[in-house]
């Protein structure tokens, strides 16, 4: 299983997509005695737009945040453009792996299914306090830049509001917004609109959706299944801390060729018009 | 439907003004029981013969000059304790053993000792290694390392009860741990200890009659150099405890308008 997942399955790599940005080999994760990450070995190409699905448990938010050590992986390796981190639990204090880390860290932005917006700070500001804090961006510079994704998500008008006053959608907009400042080379959203009332769902999918039809490389961990086949280059289906099957939408949703996958759609697609 | 609409408005203005009025009975009750049992206190004064208003005149100002010591001593103490308590929070959360050893034998330290005890070290016993402190910076000494020591708990208590995401949101943007700390964590543990903090001050106010025993010329130091050559204690003490009740409720007042701001704010 692990040496097919490793290259782009089946059919060929469709034109668009660019070399491999992120690669993952051999990952393992344990929770105490559990074993979430039962080696994992995947490659996401430049300018893919890559859906993880799965029932909860799965270990797709697992994958997702061991990908950038906010949960450490226990054995294994992540490379992202060229920087390769491999997992070190027993030395994971020291400063120099810290500092590793959080290079790697630099390469992938993340979005976060609770938003997690600086709840002290404007809209504005949660977007360039890293850009000028961690990449020495010149305020004036990063603000331009910050109101150009905030308009792109469509809240430049909301620039100066607190977190607090903005709806869920709004928020995870923001969210969008702030990872994107800090250009990374991949965007990960670990279950985006999961937080969301269901009629806020639809403005950040749409975001989701042009980010995606744009070429930004991202890995996304989603319970919607319309979206993943509008937006999706890739979807990967995971059971039991391992990816068992992956491929475009098209076959992976449509047509999906292991009994796990088939039983898990079952329940979703059933009540959607093909 | 039709209930709804039907709904006599004339009740609805009577039920305002109803409303009104059991506030304006209550507030009108509460002034009441306060005025009568203040002037119940200054009866029995009367009664007991203890009122010299001369001697009111001509000491009550000095006693009252005492309170801008009490008010420096406490802000003075209250900003060090904040910053010691910063330090604290932060070594007892460390990871570091013998960060987080320093900073639990200090709340230990401190919190195991009578506050009285600190304070006579810091003035009567240093001096027996040579360290000799003004009553003054000694009392601001003291009672800073004392608050510092409980506000650590405090403090700690307000980094860890910010949401694990936002600390999260910063590393993965990032920012090295210094900054995920100073400008992520810390400016919203502040905002939930201030309160905590507003209590700590006024009871620092009220402590702070303490250091009246290494002779701070404060409040209570002044009533006993006032009211004890001429026995008149009981005026001199009641003149005492009066100020430090309004410096009390004075700023109980403010932290309860920056507590409501606060809240109002942006979270």
């Amino acid at each position: 299983m692990n040496e097919t997942a490793a290259t782009y399955p089946s059919q060929p790599k469709p034109a668009h997509l660019g070399e491999p940005i992120v690669s993952i080999r051999g990952l393992h994760k344990y929770f105490g005695q559990n074993h979430v990450l039962r080696g994992v070995d995947l490659d996401v190409w430049q300018r893919e737009a890559m859906m993880i699905i799965g029932r909860s448990g799965s270990g797709k938010t697992t994958l997702l945040r061991c990908t950038n050590f906010l949960d450490e992986p226990t054995e294994g390796s992540i490379e992202i453009d060229g920087l390769r981190v491999a997992a070190d639990p027993l030395h994971s204090r020291s400063r120099s792996y810290r500092e590793r880390i959080r290079q790697l860290r630099l390469r992938a932005g993340m979005v976060f299914q609770d938003f997690n917006l600086f709840p002290h700070m404007t809209a504005l500001d949660n977007c360039i306090e890293a850009p000028t804090r961690v990449r020495r961006v010149p305020r004036k510079e990063a603000i331009e830049l910050a109101e150009r994704y905030l308009a792109k998500v469509g809240l430049i008008e909301k620039r100066n509001e607190h977190p607090a006053r903005l709806s869920g959608g709004q928020k995870q907009r923001v969210a969008i917004a702030r990872a994107l400042c800090m250009q990374p080379k991949v965007l990960m959203f670990d279950e985006p609109t999961s937080a969301l009332d269901p009629e806020l769902v639809g403005e950040v999918l749409k975001v989701m959706e042009d980010l995606a039809h744009e070429g930004t490389t991202m890995i996304v961990v989603t319970h919607e299944m319309h979206f993943a086949r509008e937006a999706a280059d890739r979807v990967l289906f995971m059971e039991e801390g391992g990816i068992v099957e992956q491929g475009p939408p098209e076959q992976v949703l449509n047509d999906p060729q292991d009994q796990r996958t088939k039983q898990f759609l079952r329940r979703f697609l059933t009540p959607e018009p093909a | 439907m039709s209930v709804i609409e039907a709904a006599p408005r004339p009740i609805l203005a009577e039920m305002a003004s109803a409303q009104r009025r059991a506030r304006a009975s209550f507030r009108a009750q509460f002034v009441l029981v306060w005025a009568g049992l203040l002037g119940l206190i200054a009866l029995l004064l009367l009664v007991t013969d203890n009122v010299d208003v001369p001697w009111i005149d001509e000491w009550a100002g000095f006693i009252l000059g005492g309170a801008g010591i009490t008010i420096l001593v406490c802000v003075a103490s209250i900003i060090f304790a904040t910053l010691l308590a910063i330090l604290g929070a932060l070594g007892r959360l460390s990871k570091v053993p013998v960060i987080y050893s320093l900073a639990s034998f200090y709340v230990s330290l401190v919190r195991g000792t009578p506050l009285l005890v600190q304070i006579f070290f810091v003035y009567f016993a240093l001096p027996q290694v040579g360290i000799i402190i003004d009553p003054i910076p000694a009392g601001i000494i003291a009672l800073s390392f004392n608050y510092g020591a409980y506000m650590t708990e405090i403090f700690r208590a307000g980094i860890q009860a910010v949401p694990r995401g936002q600390r999260e949101a910063a590393e993965a943007l990032g920012l090295p741990e210094r900054l995920v700390m100073r400008r992520v964590v810390l400016p919203q543990a502040t905002r939930i200890v201030i309160p905590a903090i507003g209590n700590e001050f006024i009871a620092m106010i009220k402590d702070s009659a303490l250091v009246s025993t290494i002779g701070v010329q404060e409040v209570l130091w002044r009533a006993g150099v006032a009211g004890r050559p001429t026995l008149h204690t009981l005026q001199a003490f009641m003149i005492a405890a009066l100020i430090y009740w309004v410096l009390t409720i004075v700023f109980s007042y403010f932290q309860e308008r920056l507590e409501r701001r606060m809240a109002r704010g942006d979270r």
